[in-house]
């Protein structure tokens, strides 16, 4: 106590806090010779790691037996020698089987487990910020906005194909979420603002695609999109794949760092400030990797509802609410789900293959349900 | 550690909140602090705590101005509880408490031994060690209040400000609270509404008027009929209890 804070820096402050350390706060003394110095906290590290061990097998096993399952059949023997004959070991299979499993399946299967890890994290990271259980990675309006980038590139015919369209969907999702950041620009971020200004640029953008939609009149457009805003891992390719997957990794890992910020925000805003975070740099750097993840993810395969929403609540129920567990699990269970349900969209109704997000509801909505009623908020 | 307020305005859009506040609050001190709702005692306390920026003015932590520190500098030095704070995720309560240690964490790393043991001592300081396993959502209001407590005293400060910390607690838990906050050789400054209890407890009051400080001193000398009636509006009386405190009584409004 008799030592003056001047100006004091992080620095100096942890060689005040060593000394401290020992014999903690003056008033705690007492109590503290009470406490075993070292609380037998092991068993819930080992139980996590335990926990991503499974987890990540579980990923592992997933991929691989869903690049089995489709409309054309392919053995684990195909797989293994269409993998083998590029890292040189195995004889190339034929040319055609080759492709598929390589070019349209192995890229597909990734895919999904990039984009359901993406939406999964983006939900988990919306629903701390926002401190809104209901929030999910659309919340922002990017699919929205990505949607009319989409539409407009489509009926207007620019660029080529399907790289059109993502290029389209990720510039309309930019535009809609600086739309958002210039109008939350003044009223400081606030969670329910964010939550009401971000469903009112959605509802514009949506307008707006629905007006283009009516005024081109075309009916394979319309088509075209409707399909792609309930989501598809169709026309995923090993470029798109390996940026999605680059840009997944560090947006991962910018989000972990801010584990510790987003545990603070579970008591308010005013609460986190008083335990150092900087409240107003924290959100805006969430809310933009946010948005950035999820427009990467929606114009790659479209909006695929209801991952971002539900994960996150089922993996807090395995893991707790802590963010640095949370978000590692988070991503792994929304991967398997996404690896799941994208391979029964594909075999379902084969050849006729359903949009994922239609499974991702129809499967999310019970586990919803569930996870809710068990953690008894239903 | 020493907290200084000096020359304090504070405005929102133009609306003056605090006007020129001078006031100090002594290292080890429990000062009180009183006034009707919307006096500004809620803005006193954030502007303090270091979360809202004063208009003019300076707070000071021993001799140096806080003006232009982090957030997470401040939060070396002073923790802060809210009134009846609430989440709506499940933490435990061991997790609730090691909320305290964000300001000396690592961002890449856990929780260290130190930090670990620190977090034990102040479960055991608030006598919630046998609880640190428990759901937020299963304890009672006087079990969350002490949790709240006992994460401002895991950031190990060397100053508590508190909200109304008393609000919404049965008798027996506010005088529990209060005890447990006077027993600490903390400078605690509190903002409450019940005038008995913050007559017992404070060493000092300060009395908080539209957003002018009015009184300050030992409640005794702060709590006058007179004073009361013209910053509360009320007609009370001053008396003392068989064990010596001094008690407020209300006839009614004025």
């Amino acid at each position: 106590m008799s030592a003056s804070p001047n100006q004091a820096t992080d620095s100096d402050r942890s060689e005040v806090t060593a000394g401290i350390a020992a014999v903690l706060h003056p008033a705690a003394r007492g109590a503290a010779r009470e406490v075993p110095d070292a609380p037998p906290r092991g068993r819930t590290a080992w139980s996590l790691l335990g926990l991503s061990g499974i987890g990540f097998g579980l990923l592992a096993v997933s991929i691989v037996v869903s690049v089995r399952i489709g409309t054309s059949g392919v053995s684990y023997g195909d797989l293994g020698r269409s993998l083998g004959s590029r890292l040189g070991v195995a004889e190339p299979l034929p040319r055609l089987l080759d492709s598929l499993i390589w070019d349209l399946r192995v890229p597909r299967v990734l895919m999904a487990a990039v984009v359901g890890a993406l939406l999964a994290v983006c939900g988990a990271v919306l629903q701390a910020v926002t401190r809104n259980a209901l929030a999910d990675p659309y919340l922002l309006g990017v699919s929205h906005g990505a949607s009319t980038g989409a539409v407009l590139v489509v009926v207007l015919a620019i660029g080529a194909g399907s790289l059109g369209v993502t290029g389209g969907a990720f510039v309309g999702a930019l535009v809609s979420f600086g739309l958002l950041m210039l109008l939350l620009r003044r009223s400081g971020l606030d969670s329910v603002r964010v939550v009401l200004t971000g469903v009112v640029v959605g509802q514009l953008f949506a307008a707006v695609t629905s007006l283009v939609l009516m005024a081109s009149g075309d009916a394979d457009a319309t088509r075209a999109i409707t399909y792609w805003l309930l989501g598809s891992m169709a026309s995923a390719r090993w470029g798109v794949v390996i940026v999605c997957a680059i840009v997944a990794a560090l947006g991962l890992a910018v989000v972990w760092w801010y584990s510790a910020a987003l545990d603070a925000f579970s008591f308010g805003a005013d609460t986190a400030a008083s335990l150092g975070i900087n409240v107003r740099r924290t959100r805006i750097m969430l809310l933009v990797v946010t948005a950035l993840l999820t427009s990467v993810a929606v114009a790659s395969v479209g909006a695929i509802g209801f991952v971002g929403l539900i994960v996150p609540h089922g993996v807090r129920f395995l893991v707790g609410p802590l963010h640095r567990a949370l978000l590692p699990f988070a991503a792994l269970a929304g991967a398997v789900f996404l690896v799941w349900t994208d391979a029964l969209a594909r075999v379902s109704f084969a050849p006729q293959e359903v949009p994922v997000g239609v499974f991702t509801a129809l499967i999310g909505v019970p586990l919803f349900l569930f996870v809710l009623r068990r953690r008894g908020e239903l | 550690m020493r907290i200084t307020v000096e020359d304090l305005s504070w405005a929102v859009s133009g609306t003056g909140i605090l006007c020129d506040i001078d006031a100090n609050v002594t290292s080890g001190e429990t000062v009180g602090l009183i006034g009707p709702n919307g006096s500004g005692k809620s803005s006193l306390l954030r502007c303090i705590a270091g979360l809202r920026a004063p208009t003019s003015g300076a707070i000071r932590y021993e001799t140096s101005d806080i003006h232009g520190w982090s957030a997470r500098q401040i939060a070396q030095y002073v923790a802060f509880v809210e009134q009846a704070l609430d989440s709506d995720s499940d933490l435990r309560v061991a997790d609730v408490v090691a909320l305290g240690r964000t300001p000396f964490r690592d961002r890449w790393r856990g929780l260290s031994h130190t930090d670990r043991a620190i977090i034990d001592a102040a479960l055991a300081q608030v006598g919630l060690a046998d609880l640190r396993s428990r759901g937020w959502k299963t304890l009672s209001g006087g079990e969350r209040q002490r949790a709240h407590i006992a994460r401002a005293l895991a950031q190990q400060p060397w100053g508590i400000v508190l909200d109304e910390p008393t609000n919404h607690l049965d008798v027996r838990h506010q005088l529990e609270l209060m005890r447990l906050l006077t027993d600490t050789d903390q400078t605690v400054l509190i903002a409450l509404h019940d005038l008995s209890l913050a007559a017992r407890f404070c060493d000092r009051l300060l009395l908080l008027h539209r957003g002018t400080l009015v009184a300050t001193g030992p409640p005794e000398d702060v709590l006058t009929p007179d004073r009361l009636r013209d910053v509360f509006e009320v007609d009370a009386e001053i008396g003392q209890d068989s064990l010596g405190h001094l008690t407020v009584a209300y006839r009614g409004t004025a």
